[in-house]
C-alpha cells in the first residue's frame, strides 16, 4: 500500500475522446501511454515519477482492459531490461525512474537495448531531478542519451505539448528503430494543466501473440560481428531517420519575432522560465508572442542540422539556454555552425551559469545581457526604487535569523531509535567508520544525529565499507558499520552488499532497516513488505535472504522502539569474535504509512464506542531545565521548545506537541542516556470500559484525599506555620 | 525612452496573478494551493500550480507557486504562458505558514515592498538549529517581525496555528480565511466557501477555521507573539515579601520575589530567608557603588533562587503529584468528557541520587554497606516507569515527597549550601576588584542545572571555568568568562570549551613560570 490511495486519479485515466483531462504532468504522461497503446509499463519508483508508478498500480482494471502489463521493477536496470520486449516485436513498452541514478543503474541494459536497436516504440521516461529540491547529485540524463544514442525529448512544459511528445515519441522511436528517452523536471511532473484526452488503445499485436509466435534475429543481439552492424546502422541508417521524423513531424518550434539579427535556442523544457525573462523585459506578451525569435527544442539529442542553421544564417548572434554542464548542445551547435562557416556569435554559458537550476532570476539576468549585449536600446533604464532601500533593510534584519530546514525523520519514525543507539554506543565504544546507503535513514547525516560518512548509491553501503576488511595480525580494534535500508537491499544490497561481504570474508556490521515499505519514494510494497498483497508478492524475510546467500550472524530485532535491545545488539555486533559480516535486521513499520492505514480505523472505533487507547508524551516543563538533551538524541518534530514557565529560567523548556503519536521513543531515550524525569506517557482511554470507571473511582480517592493534604502543606508551608 | 519599449510595455494588457506558498510538510500547503486552483477555474480562470516536494515531504519546507490568468482576457487561439516558478520582486501574494518561512521568503526575493501582499502566521516552528541548543537557541522573532513589515507592500500576520487548533482544523484553511479577509484576490468569499465546500473533506472544521482567519484578516489584525504563559502565582508569603520590599531595592522585587515563592515552594519560609539573607551583601555592595541597575544583585538573586531549588529525587516526586500538575497534563493533552487518562513517569534514579537524598546517616549507611550498596545498584541500573494515576506509585511517590521534612539533614543539601555558599563568596570576591567578571561569574552558575548526565557535565564545565577566573586580569577577563560560558553550551561533548579552555591554561602556566 503506497503513502496515498490514486484511486480518484485513476478515474482521469478512463477519459475518452474530446473530454478534458486536468490534473498533474505525470498523470498527463500517464494517460498519454495509454491513449499511444503501450503494451508494457515498468519503472522503479523515485520522485518526481513516483506518481506514474503509483497511479498505474492502482489502476489494475483499466490496465486488464487494455491488456497492458504493468509492474514495479526490482530495479531501474531491471527496467530497461523489460524494453527487449520491444527488440522484436512491433510492441510499445515505457518504463520509468529518477534521473540521473536510474539511469546510471539502467545503463547496461540501455546501452544494449539502443545497439540492437527496437521494433516497437520504446519509450524511457525519465524525472529529471536537478535543481532545487533535489536529492541527487546534480548530473545531466543527456550524457546517457547521447553514448548510448537514445534520442532525448524535453517537451515544453505544458500538458498538451507533454501529450503530443508522448505519443511522438513512440512514432519515433518505430520510425528510426531507437529507444526515446522523454526527460521532465520535478516542476513539470508536478505542474497542473489540461488537454482534451483521445480514447485508449489496445494494441493491435499482444504480448501473448509475442509469446505464443516468438521470433529471433540475430542481428538484434549485441555479439560479434552484429555489434559493429549496429553502429554502422545506428549512424548511417537509424540517425537519419530520426532527423528526417524529427523535421517532418514538426517536433522542434519555431517562434518568430521582430528582432531578427538575434535569436533563442533552448531546451523545450526552460520555455516557460525563458519567456517569463522575456515578459519581465518588456520583449514579450502573457501568450508567448515575442519580439525575439525562439528555436524551441523539444528534441535535444539529435539536433537536426538544417533547422539549426535555418534559424542561425543571418542572425547577430543567437544565445542557447541549457541547463547544466556540460553544455553538450552550446559544444554541438558551435561544431556545426563552425563546419557551416557561419560567423553567428553563439552566447550561453559565457552569460548563463555553468551549473544550478535555471531560475526565473538567472534567466532574467542572462537573457537581460544578451539582449543588452545586442539591444542596448531595448533595455529600459531600471526605474528608480524606493523599496531597495526597505528590502535591504528587511535582509538586515533577517541576517542569521533564517535556518535550513533540512529533511529529517518523521514523527514517531522507527529508524530514529536506531541511530539514538548508534549514538549512545558511540559513547561507550567509540566513533565508527559509518557507511551510509539511499533512503530515509540517510537523514542520520545531519543533525541531530551527524552520523555516516559516505553515501555510494542504492544498495551500496555494505559495498562502500569493504575496503575496510583487514585480516590477520593488522587487525583493526574496530569494524565498519553500514546501513541500508529494505528498498535498497531489495533493489541491490542482497548480492552488491551483503553476498560480496559474505564472499570476501568480510567481519563488518551490517544494519538493514526494514521498516515494510521503499518508504523514501512514497511507501511502495516491495518483496519483504510485511502484509499479504493480493497480486504481488511479499513477505519474504530478509533475515532468509541474507541467510540464503550464507551470513551466518544475523539478529532481526522486531521492534526498533526497544532502545535497550537495539544497543546491546550493536554492541555485541561490534565485539562478537564470529567470522563473517553480522547482519542486524531492524524491523518496525514505517509511521507515516503506519499512521495512514491505522488513524482511520482508530477514529472509526472510538465513534463506534469500542474501548481505544491512544498514548502520547509529554514533558513537565516544571522539572524541564532547557538542556534539551533529549531533542539532540531524538530530533523528533513533535519535540519542540516552549517559553519556560519559571520566570527565574530563560531557557525554553521542551515540549511534546499534538502530532506525538506515543511510539515511545523520547521515554526510552530519558531512560537509556539518564536524561530527567520530565518524560511521561498519557494513555487516554476512549469510552472506558466498567472496569476502568471502577478503577477510576478508587483511585480518585485515594489519591484525591493525599493530593489534598499534600496542597494543605504545601499552603501552610507558604503562609508560615 | 525607446518607443519600441514604451509601445510593447503597454501593450500588455493584463498579467497573470502570482502567488507562492511557503509550508512545511503536513501543514496542508498542497492542499491549500489545490483550492486556489479550483476556485480560480470555476470563477473565471485559468490557474497552473506546481510545487518542488520530494524529500521536502520529510519535515522539510514546500514552495508551491501558483499563477491566475482571467480568461476574459484570453483571445481565440490564445493561451496565456504561465511560470513555473516564482521570479524575485514579480510575486503578488506570499503565504506563509509560519515566521521563519516568511523570513525565507523575503530572503528569496519574493516579497518585494512594491508588490508583494504577505500573509504570515506568526506562530513558530522551530528549527533543528534551534531546537538542539544546549540552552536558549530561537532566534529574534521581532527581527522576523520587523522584516516581515520593511519587505512587504502589506503584511497581514496573526497566530493562524492557533486559531487551526482552535477551530479543530489545519493551518491552511485559517490561511485561506485569511487571503479571503484581506481581499487580495478577485473573488468574493462565496467564492472560497463553495470551494470548501466542494472538496468535501472536513467541511465544517475547514469552513469555522475560514471563518476565524477571514475575521482576524479583515481588520489587519497584528497580533504580537504569543505572550509567556505565566502560571498562577503561589499564594504569597506576606511578611517575607514585605521584608524584600523594605530591604531590596524596587527595581529588584519583581525578581526577588519569584525567588522567594520558588524557595517556598522547594522547601519553607526558613529556607527563603536564608535566601534574604544571602542576597543581602549584594544589595549593599551595589548600593554602596551607587550602581542604580543593581546589576549585580539581579543576577545573583535570579540564579541563587534557582541554586537553591536544586532538583533532587524529593522536588521531581514534590512537582509530580500536585493536582495541579495532573490537571495541566490533561489540558495539554486534550483530554476531553467521558475519557479517562493514566500518566506513567519515566524515571531513572541512580544509588547516588537516593542516597543524597535520605537522612544523612542512613545515605552514609547504604555506602558503607556493601552488600545493600550493590543491591540499589542493580534494582536502579535501569530506568523506571512509575503510573503516578495508580495508588502504589502514587504513594510512592508521595512518601519521597514527604521526605522534604527531612531534606536539611540529607547529604546532597549539605553538598549543596557548602558550594552555594562558595560560589556567593567567590562572587563577592570577584566584584570588589572587578564588577563586570563577578556578574558573568554569577551567570555562569546556570550551567549548573538538570539531572544526572546533565547535571554533572554541567557541574564540570562550571568547575572548570571557575577554576580560571581567579587568574584572568584586565578589561577582557569578563568577556573571556562569557565566551567559556557560551562555549559549555555549544556542544555536550566539551569540544568547543576544550578549544578555548586549553589555551588558556597554557597562557596563564606560561605567564606564572615567567
Amino acid at each position: 500500500m503506497a503513502e496515498r490511495s490514486f484511486k480518484e486519479e485513476v478515474k482521469s485515466l478512463r477519459l475518452g475522446a474530446g473530454e478534458e483531462f486536468h490534473g498533474e504532468g505525470i498523470l498527463a504522461i500517464t494517460k498519454a501511454l495509454l491513449e499511444s497503446g503501450v503494451s508494457y509499463v515498468g519503472g522503479y519508483q523515485g520522485a518526481p515519477i513516483s506518481h506514474l508508478m503509483d497511479v498505474l498500480a492502482d489502476a489494475e482494471d483499466v490496465l486488464n482492459s487494455l491488456d497492458v502489463h504493468f509492474e514495479s521493477s526490482a530495479s531501474e536496470a531491471t527496467a530497461a531490461a523489460m524494453l527487449a520486449a520491444s527488440v522484436n516485436y512491433p510492441l510499445r513498452g515505457a518504463v520509468t525512474f529518477k534521473s540521473t541514478v536510474g539511469t546510471n543503474v539502467a545503463s547496461d541494459a540501455l546501452a544494449n537495448l539502443a545497439s540492437g536497436g527496437v521494433t516497437g516504440g520504446a519509450l524511457i521516461i525519465v524525472g529529471e531531478d536537478y535543481g532545487e529540491g533535489s536529492s541527487i547529485m546534480q548530473e545531466r540524463s543527456h550524457a546517457f542519451a547521447m553514448k548510448s544514442q537514445i534520442w532525448l525529448m524535453d517537451p515544453r512544459p505544458n500538458l498538451p505539448k507533454i501529450v503530443d511528445c508522448v505519443r511522438k515519441g513512440f512514432e519515433l522511436s518505430e520510425a528510426s528503430n531507437t529507444p526515446v528517452m522523454l526527460e521532465v523536471r520535478i516542476r513539470t511532473c508536478h505542474v497542473t494543466g489540461q488537454f482534451t484526452a483521445s480514447d485508449n488503445i489496445r494494441s493491435a499485436f499482444t504480448l501473448k501473440d509475442a509469446l505464443e509466435n516468438p521470433v529471433r534475429d540475430t542481428n538484434r543481439i549485441v555479439l560479434p560481428p552484429a555489434s559493429y552492424l549496429h553502429e554502422k546502422e545506428k549512424l548511417e541508417v537509424r540517425w537519419p531517420a530520426a532527423t528526417q521524423f524529427i523535421r517532418d513531424h514538426k517536433l522542434n518550434e519555431f517562434f518568430d519575432g521582430d528582432l531578427n539579427d538575434i535569436g533563442i535556442v533552448m531546451q523545450g523544457g526552460m520555455y516557460n522560465t525563458t519567456l517569463r525573462a522575456l515578459e519581465l523585459a518588456g520583449l514579450a506578451d502573457p501568450f508567448g508572442n515575442t519580439r525575439v525569435p525562439l528555436y524551441v527544442l523539444n528534441v535535444t539529442y539529435p539536433l537536426v542540422d538544417e533547422e539549426l542553421i535555418g534559424f542561425t544564417a543571418g542572425k547577430k548572434a543567437i544565445m542557447i539556454v541549457e541547463e547544466g554542464a556540460p553544455e553538450y548542445i552550446e559544444q554541438t551547435v558551435a561544431t556545426l555552425l563552425r563546419r557551416a562557416d557561419i560567423q553567428t556569435k553563439i552566447h550561453g554559458k559565457d552569460m548563463l551559469p555553468m551549473g544550478g537550476e535555471y531560475t526565473g532570476l538567472v534567466l532574467k539576468a542572462g537573457v537581460g545581457q544578451f539582449i543588452q549585449t545586442y539591444h542596448p536600446e531595448l533595455v529600459a533604464a531600471a526605474p528608480l526604487n524606493s523599496g531597495d532601500n526597505r528590502l535591504k533593510s528587511a535582509l538586515a534584519a533577517l541576517d542569521g535569523q533564517v535556518h535550513g530546514r533540512p529533511p529529517s525523520f518523521c514523527t514517531g519514525c522507527p529508524e530514529r531509535p536506531i541511530f539514538t543507539a548508534m549514538k549512545l554506543v558511540e559513547r561507550e565504544l567509540g566513533a565508527h567508520h559509518v557507511a551510509c546507503d539511499i533512503g530515509c535513514h540517510l537523514f542520520s547525516i545531519l543533525p541531530p544525529f551527524n552520523i555516516g560518512s559516505t553515501t555510494m548509491g542504492y544498495g551500496l553501503g555494505g559495498a562502500s565499507a569493504s575496503a575496510f576488511n583487514i585480516k590477520g595480525e593488522n587487525k583493526a580494534s574496530k569494524r565498519a558499520i553500514s546501513i541500508m535500508g529494505d528498498g535498497g537491499f531489495w533493489h541491490n544490497g542482497l548480492l552488491s552488499s551483503v553476498g560480496n561481504a559474505v564472499f570476501n570474508k568480510s567481519d563488518n556490521v551490517m544494519i538493514i532497516v526494514d521498516n515494510g515499505y521503499s518508504a523514501a519514494t512514497g511507501g511502495q510494497d516491495i518483496l519483504s513488505s510485511h502484509h499479504k498483497h493480493d497480486t504481488r508478492s511479499t513477505q519474504n524475510s530478509i533475515e532468509k535472504a541474507v541467510r540464503g546467500v550464507g551470513v551466518e550472524w544475523v539478529h532481526t530485532l522486531t521492534r526498533t522502539y526497544d532502545l535497550k535491545a537495539m544497543i546491546r545488539t550493536l554492541k555485541e555486533a561490534l565485539t562478537s569474535t564470529e567470522p563473517g559480516p553480522k547482519v542486524i535486521v531492524a524491523q518496525s513499520e514505517c509511521m507515516l504509512n503506519k499512521q495512514r492505514r491505522e488513524r482511520p480505523l482508530l477514529n472509526k472505533a472510538i465513534q463506534d464506542g469500542k474501548r481505544v487507547v491512544r498514548d502520547r508524551f509529554g514533558v513537565d516543563p516544571d522539572t524541564c531545565t532547557g538542556d534539551h538533551s533529549c531533542i539532540r538524541l531524538s530530533g523528533c518534530p513533535s519535540l519542540t521548545l516552549a517559553p519556560n514557565p519559571n520566570p527565574l529560567r530563560r531557557e525554553p523548556v521542551t515540549k511534546v506537541i499534538n502530532s506525538c503519536v506515543g511510539c515511545g521513543h523520547c521515554g526510552e531515550v530519558s531512560h537509556a542516556a539518564v536524561l530527567c524525569p520530565s518524560f511521561y506517557k498519557a494513555s487516554i482511554i476512549n469510552n472506558p470500559d466498567r472496569n476502568d470507571t471502577r478503577k477510576q473511582k478508587w483511585r480518585q480517592r485515594v489519591i484525591g484525599f493525599l493530593q489534598r493534604r499534600h496542597a494543605r502543606t504545601l499552603a501552610s508551608n507558604a503562609a508560615g506555620h | 525612452m525607446n518607443p519600441h519599449a514604451s509601445q510593447s510595455a503597454t501593450s500588455i494588457p493584463v498579467r497573470s496573478i502570482r502567488i507562492a506558498i511557503l509550508a512545511m510538510g503536513g501543514e496542508g500547503g498542497g492542499v491549500l494551493a489545490n483550492w486556489l486552483i479550483d476556485m480560480a477555474r470555476a470563477h473565471g480562470y485559468t490557474a497552473q500550480m506546481t510545487s518542488v516536494p520530494g524529500v521536502a515531504q520529510r519535515t522539510g519546507a514546500t514552495i508551491y507557486y501558483i499563477e491566475m490568468f482571467p480568461v476574459a482576457h484570453i483571445g481565440a487561439g490564445q493561451q496565456p504562458v504561465l511560470a513555473l516558478m516564482p521570479v524575485p520582486g514579480d510575486v503578488d501574494i506570499v503565504l506563509a505558514s509560519e515566521l521563519m518561512e516568511a523570513g525565507r521568503a523575503i530572503q528569496r526575493g519574493f516579497v518585494t515592498p512594491d508588490r508583494t501582499s504577505l500573509i504570515a502566521s506568526s506562530h513558530r516552528v522551530f528549527s533543528m538549529t534551534e531546537r538542539i541548543a544546549m540552552a536558549d537557541g530561537r532566534v529574534d522573532e521581532q527581527a522576523l517581525l520587523t522584516a516581515c513589515r520593511t519587505a512587504a507592500n502589506r503584511f497581514i500576520s496573526f497566530d493562524m496555528m492557533r486559531m487551526a487548533e482552535q477551530s479543530g482544523s489545519v493551518i491552511s484553511a485559517v490561511m485561506f480565511g485569511a487571503l479571503s479577509g484581506a481581499g487580495l484576490l478577485p473573488f468574493d468569499r462565496q467564492a472560497y466557501e463553495d470551494t470548501i465546500r466542494e472538496g468535501g473533506i472536513g467541511v465544517q472544521a475547514s469552513l469555522r477555521a475560514f471563518n476565524a482567519g477571514f475575521s482576524a484578516a479583515s481588520g489587519d489584525l497584528i497580533t504580537p507573539p504569543s505572550e509567556l504563559a505565566r502560571p498562577a502565582k503561589p499564594t504569597p508569603f506576606e511578611a517575607l515579601h514585605r521584608q524584600s520590599r523594605e530591604q531590596f531595592p524596587l527595581q529588584a522585587q519583581e525578581l526577588i520575589g519569584a525567588g522567594i515563592d520558588q524557595c517556598l515552594d522547594w522547601q519553607d519560609p526558613a529556607y527563603a530567608r536564608l535566601y534574604l539573607e544571602r542576597l543581602q551583601p549584594f544589595a549593599a555592595f551595589d548600593q554602596a557603588r551607587g550602581d542604580s541597575a543593581y546589576t549585580l544583585l539581579l543576577e545573583v538573586a535570579r540564579q541563587l533562587a534557582l541554586t537553591m531549588s536544586y532538583e533532587d529525587t524529593i522536588r521531581v516526586a514534590d512537582l509530580k503529584i500536585r493536582s495541579s500538575r495532573f490537571e495541566r497534563v490533561a489540558e495539554e493533552v486534550g483530554l476531553k468528557d467521558g475519557q479517562l487518562m493514566e500518566i506513567r513517569e519515566y524515571l531513572h534514579p541512580r544509588l547516588q541520587e537516593i542516597v543524597e537524598t535520605l537522612p544523612a546517616f542512613l545515605g552514609r549507611f547504604i555506602v558503607t554497606t556493601g552488600w545493600l550498596k550493590s543491591l540499589i545498584e542493580r534494582l536502579t541500573s535501569e530506568g523506571k516507569t512509575v503510573e503516578t494515576t495508580s495508588i502504589r506509585g502514587f504513594v510512592m511517590l508521595y512518601l519521597v515527597a514527604s521526605l522534604r521534612r527531612w531534606r536539611r539533614s540529607n547529604l546532597r543539601y549539605a553538598y549543596e549550601q557548602k558550594t552555594i555558599q562558595h560560589w556567593l563568596d567567590q562572587v563577592m570576591e570577584t566584584a570588589k576588584r572587578d564588577y563586570g567578571l563577578a556578574i558573568e561569574l554569577a551567570e555562569l552558575r546556570g550551567l549548573v542545572k538538570g539531572y544526572g548526565d546533565t547535571h554533572a557535565r554541567g557541574t564540570d564545565n562550571f568547575n572548570r571555568i571557575c577554576a580560571i577566573i581567579p587568574e584572568l586580569e584586565g578589561p577582557q577577563a569578563s568577556q573571556t568568562v562569557m565566551a567559556l560560558r557560551k562555549a559549555a553550551n555549544a556542544d555536550d561533548t566539551g569540544k568547543a570549551l576544550d578549544a578555548l579552555l586549553i589555551p588558556l591554561h597554557k597562557q596563564y602556566h606560561h605567564q606564572e613560570r615567567t
